[in-house]
């Protein structure tokens, strides 16, 4: 559907990019992680976001299976989305590689190639998909839905069951 | 020549009104401001912002302390915003009025000083399902302080809440009632002079929140019938930093101090210190001085227009958003009660009210989305979050249809 010709806003576009609006709409991996090692509730308490991610590691650190659901915008959720689909089989030390670039995105501070130079090669398609997310670095306050659902990755891959954006800069 | 003639304000005209808000001739985004937010803190009148910088820049001192003019002349000052304020409210005694940081710290001083004094394991606090988060937190502090208990009553699919529903929960143990005067996310007036009868029937004070309910109701706290009103200047079209806690001189003079320091002490000893009478009581440290001036210029700004007829166009405009809003495919009003101020709340299906108010304002319309400091009340609707626009005096028809034309926008931005 085309937007009228006053919300062309580039800025805008660049948000609400289509993936972001499929992911958002129909979220993959929106479910708990059976046998689950680890279940995190992640919470924005400024918006009321809400998003338990769970996942299954195997002996050697490597990211089986790995879920998120909740509630949340469509930033949030299309993150959420995208990050389950970019971990399954990704050894923790990745994730955490990970987890740094698409902040770095999603702030602006790097492009696409300096972000995929963070990660193994063998993410640099996901990284792609993940640059999606960077439409919110003209959206300061919006930042931290695209990091919220990172956030509660990394506490449950560190064991611990709960996550805030609370308390945490993102910067502008 | 010299009889006080009265002049009747001009009837009420949004165009003339409008003159008198600077902000409101801004561009954002390039698009004309369509403020809708008001209910988070309202834009201020050139005469509010003239009237603080006035003071700051010829008649600043501490007040309450010296001995020369210009400490004299802000004493003077703050007590006439003092009174102001007592007019406003229509209080009997202008010791009844006690300055506050804001709305927030009003409530937490109630709870901490009169809860203190008042709860005993097993007595009951009385609450609503629509609370906001700064009358339902206070309460718990001194719940987990007392070993009292905290009720609520729930609240109806409208989003009214029926004088039956309080009689159900209103008991013998109940020792305070705290409730809102309008709800901040669904604009319900609630039936304050019922709920203060049933209360005092059974020997409970109440404590009206009147943050949304001084702005969009002439408030007359004797009429009322209630123990304690507070409310903020930022929301009366007053600077934020200053708020009011109207209570009852007898209770407040049987309430202990709620926090120590200068101002409100008689004589300080190291063995022993002596407290001031109320309200000075109640003012430990410097107090906000100039907000107090602030808010003293919002009101005499509101008593000089037509409120009657200001409150009428509010009302205008909350029934004409409540017409337009349904035209938006798949959007759905939250807050239907017949007895409503101008604050309406909506969702739209497939959209997050994050996502909505990130479109809308690109299209230079300011609402707010979340759960408004209302967790509780959302988990009561069903729903994380909603949208919300709020109405001030100063907002037109033209900016509910900018609003639901930048709704259309953003359902196809985002659907």
């Amino acid at each position: 559907m085309t937007a009228p010709d006053d919300v062309k806003n580039d800025d805008l576009k660049s948000l609400y990019q289509e993936i972001i609006l499929d992911h958002g709409r129909n979220p993959r991996n929106a479910r708990i992680v059976e046998h689950h090692t680890c279940n995190v509730k992640g919470n924005n308490p400024l918006c009321g976001d809400r998003i338990t991610v769970t996942a299954r590691l195997s002996a050697g650190q490597v990211i089986e299976d790995i879920a998120a659901e909740g509630k949340g915008c469509a930033i949030s959720i299309a993150s959420a989305s995208l990050m389950t689909e970019a971990l399954k089989g990704v050894s923790t030390e990745t994730a955490q590689k990970l987890f740094v670039a698409v902040q770095k995105l999603c702030k602006g501070e790097v492009d696409v190639a300096a972000a995929q130079a963070m990660v193994p090669s063998a993410l640099s398609e996901q990284i792609e998909k993940l640059a999606s997310l960077s439409g919110v670095k003209q959206f300061p306050v919006r930042v931290k839905c695209a990091t919220l659902p990172w956030h509660a990755m990394m506490s449950c891959l560190a064991g611990r069951n709960d996550a805030t954006t609370e308390g945490v800069s993102e910067g502008n | 020549m010299n009889a006080v003639t009265s002049v009747a304000p001009a009837k009420f005209d949004v165009n003339e009104i409008r003159k008198d808000f600077p902000i409101l001739s801004r561009l954002v985004h390039n698009k004309p401001l369509v403020f809708l937010d008001s209910a988070a803190s309202a834009q201020k009148p050139r005469a509010v912002i003239d009237a603080m910088s006035f003071a700051f820049e010829n008649e600043y001192a501490n007040v309450h302390r010296g001995a020369y003019y210009l400490s004299e002349t802000a004493t003077t000052n703050y007590e006439a915003a003092r009174e102001k304020v007592r007019t406003f409210i229509n209080a009997s005694s202008v010791n009844e009025i006690v300055f506050t940081k804001g709305a927030t710290d009003a409530i937490n001083l109630v709870a901490a000083s009169y809860g203190r004094l008042a709860l005993k394991p097993g007595d009951e606090i009385m609450l609503t399902a629509l609370e906001h988060h700064s009358n339902i937190v206070p309460w718990q502090l001194i719940r987990d302080q007392t070993g009292a208990e905290i009720k609520v009553v729930p609240i109806n699919a409208d989003g009214s809440v029926s004088v039956d529903a309080f009689a159900r929960t209103i008991g013998p143990k109940t020792k305070i009632v705290a409730v809102a005067h309008v709800s901040n996310v669904l604009g319900t007036i609630l039936p304050i002079e019922a709920i203060v009868e049933m209360a005092h029937k059974v020997g409970a004070k109440v404590l009206v929140d009147g943050c949304q309910g001084i702005v969009h109701e002439k408030v007359d706290v004797q009429a009322l019938g209630c123990d304690f009103y507070a409310f903020s200047g930022h929301k009366l079209y007053g600077p934020n930093g200053i708020g009011v806690l109207w209570a009852r001189a007898e209770l407040l003079d049987a309430m202990p101090p709620y926090q120590g320091g200068g101002e409100m002490i008689s004589t300080v000893t190291f063995k022993q210190s002596t407290w001031a009478e109320a309200p000075a009581k109640f003012e430990a440290g410097t107090p906000p001085i100039v907000p107090a001036l602030g808010l003293g210029a919002a009101i005499d700004y509101l008593n000089r227009i037509d409120r009657v007829g200001a409150i009428a166009h509010e009302h205008d405009l909350l029934h004409y958003a409540m017409q337009q809003l349904p035209t938006v495919p798949g959007l759905k009003l939250v807050g239907t009660a017949q007895n409503k101020a101008s604050v309406q709340s909506f969702t739209m299906d497939g959209a997050h009210p994050h996502d909505l108010a990130t479109v809308l304002d690109r299209s230079g319309v300011a609402v707010r989305a979340g759960h408004h400091c209302a967790q509780p009340l959302m988990e009561a609707l069903g729903v994380t979050a909603t949208a919300r626009a709020s109405f001030g005096i100063y907002n037109t028809r033209a900016e509910v249809d900018a609003l639901v034309a930048a709704l259309h926008k953003a359902r196809a931005v985002l659907l």
